[in-house]
């Protein structure tokens, strides 16, 4: 390193220390949300007993009651319908782009998926109050706020996510194996069905991961149409609520009892989240391996 | 059998399009109903002017404003930091535990929603720091929730300049500092600032962190840092909510939505530009 003295080598040295710095700032950051998070909420889950407020059928901040187990299975209704209305397209839209799509179509779609996932989560909820809901009136027999009307706008919004990712790993299927099946005789679409979705498996599956984690976490679109009623559900056509939109709703006017309560609620979307990214960075993980070895 | 598997090969391939088209459909009903419901109030005087009445009257001056002021103050935050650890991942360490942790925490923290992020910041700058509920810490929480995404970009752009020209800078006795900000960064700065633009994006969408570190309950102009601020969001979200003003409801969403677009049209031209040129056309 010629013409670097002494204070250049420092230099370099203080630029690599400050690089590494900020290189752990997401990892730093993911920590100290989660203490935080849990430093504010354990005293609350404490209080209430974490059975009690994991299965408590009641949540009425007013007298200080708080369990969380009509918003779980909120949370859980609007995820799984989202993600049983989203899968077939977001798989059936990745196929379609990845093997059937003409050239000019899929300069087309792919900008306006990409557009589909940039429109701000509260423009979906104002949409689905003017557009959906008025279409549920009839089968909920109401204002069609329903668990429903969350699931039908989270799959909307989480349609992006399946259909890049599964794309993706559709892609990623070696051509050989296409060439394969196709020598045998196969039709295009016998080897996508029988050949190119089976090995493209794990990374589907991490799609729908990561979809059912972001529909989980989403908050204002839902919050909007569910209705944030604390009963537990009879039916996914009635009101209910959701972890976030409890979160959201009541944070602001929360006294500080109430915003320990909020905090822990926060505790069980974090780890909810936190067992999901893992799944699916895992199998993402196998499945890079097993692409390796092939 | 032949015409069996011909049938079943016609009737999957029109199921295909058949969804490819109801996607395409679904977005151009959302697109087309905002604009359609939106565009006749999106004049510029509604731009300009202040609300009146708690929005049901005037404009949106202050949200335009506030999602200026938070957005700018994340990126001048989140971009220099994402820089740094794009380029610390890329030129500083080979693939081994250490560089999987800090890939895990870039992964994770992508996943983290929205609201918790929210919670985190009411917690250590709302609270802990006594920001109070402020653009400062609006601003901060965002920036920490952009972060993921620049480092991506960032890191894939620097990755794609080519090993020649460090080679170049170094065999001319430049350091491995000047190097990386005279010649690499200069070259990855088309995918950078794609990276930048994307965030941009995401920033001027985002609501339910900011719900609970900005506030957004007050309607003028805000004169620090240390005021409440309202976004476009946070004010569409009461306009929808408190009933309001359905006109201008669909004028703010229609706003948002053309910001949006016309933020990621920018990105995904640019990103297109940068590949034509690293494949030599």
């Amino acid at each position: 390193m010629r013409g670097a003295g002494k204070t250049g080598e420092k230099g370099e040295r203080l630029f690599a220390a400050v690089l590494g710095l900020a290189a752990t700032t997401a990892v730093t950051a993911l920590v100290l949300i989660a203490f935080f998070v849990c430093r504010e909420g354990w005293p609350g889950l404490e209080r209430v007993g974490l059975l009690a407020f994991l299965f408590g059928r009641r949540w009425d901040p007013a007298s200080g009651v708080f369990g969380v187990l009509p918003q779980l299975i909120g949370s859980f209704y609007v995820t799984l319908g989202a993600l049983a209305l989203a899968i077939p397209f977001g798989v059936g839209g990745a196929v379609f782009l990845a093997e059937f799509a003409p050239a000019w179509m899929a300069a087309i779609l792919r900008p306006a998926v990409a557009l589909l996932a940039a429109i701000p989560s509260v423009v979906y909820g104002f949409v689905a109050m003017n557009l959906l809901l008025p279409l549920l009136q009839g089968p909920t027999g109401g204002l069609g706020v329903s668990l429903l009307a969350g699931a039908v706008v989270l799959a909307v919004m989480i349609l992006p996510t399946l259909i890049g990712v599964c794309e993706d790993a559709i892609r990623a299927v070696p051509a050989e194996f296409r060439q394969a099946s196709l020598g045998l005789g196969a039709g295009h679409w016998q080897t996508v069905w029988r050949v190119v979705l089976p090995a493209a498996r794990p990374g589907i599956l991490a799609a729908v991961i990561l979809g059912a984690g972001r529909a989980i976490g989403e908050t204002m679109a839902v919050m909007m149409v569910t209705g944030n009623v604390y009963v537990i559900p009879r039916s996914i056509l009635r009101p209910g609520a959701t972890l976030t939109g409890t979160i959201a709703l009541e944070f602001a006017y929360a006294g500080p009892e109430h915003q320990r309560a909020l905090f822990a609620v926060g505790i069980v979307l974090f780890v909810f989240i936190m067992l999901m990214n893992a799944a699916a960075q895992i199998i993402a993980r196998l499945a890079g391996k097993g692409e390796k070895a092939r | 059998m032949r015409t069996a598997v011909l049938l079943a090969e016609g009737a999957a391939k029109a199921m295909l399009w058949f969804m490819a088209a109801v996607t395409f459909f679904v977005l151009l009903v959302i697109v087309l109903y905002v604009l359609g419901r939106g565009l006749p109030h999106l004049t510029p005087g509604f731009l300009l002017q202040m609300p009146r009445e708690m929005g049901r009257a005037g404009g949106i001056l202050p949200a335009i404003v506030g999602t200026f002021y938070v957005t700018v103050l994340a990126l001048l935050v989140a971009v220099p930091v994402g820089l740094g650890a794009a380029v610390y991942l890329a030129e500083y360490t080979e693939e081994g535990p250490f560089t999987r942790l800090l890939r895990f925490g870039v992964e994770t923290l992508a996943g983290v929603p929205s609201i918790i992020f929210g919670l985190f910041g009411a917690a250590v700058f709302v609270y802990g720091l006594r920001l109070g509920l402020s653009i400062l810490a609006g601003g901060l929480t965002l920036a920490l929730m952009l972060l993921p995404i620049l480092i991506r970009t960032a890191e894939e752009a620097i990755k794609a300049v080519p090993g020649d020209y460090r080679e170049a800078s170094l065999a001319l006795g430049a350091t491995k500092r000047q190097t990386i900000i005279r010649v690499v960064i200069p070259a990855a700065a088309g995918g950078i600032l794609t990276g930048v633009l994307l965030g941009l994006g995401r920033a001027v969408g985002e609501t339910a962190a900011l719900w609970l570190t900005m506030g957004g309950s007050i309607l003028r102009l805000p004169r620090s840092l240390l005021e409440q601020g309202r976004t476009l969001t946070l004010h569409l979200y009461i306009l929808a909510m408190e009933g309001l003003s359905v006109e201008r409801a669909f004028a703010t969403a229609a706003f948002l939505v053309l910001a949006v677009f016309m933020v990621n049209t920018a990105a995904l031209a640019l990103l297109a530009r940068f590949a034509r040129r690293r494949s030599g056309g």
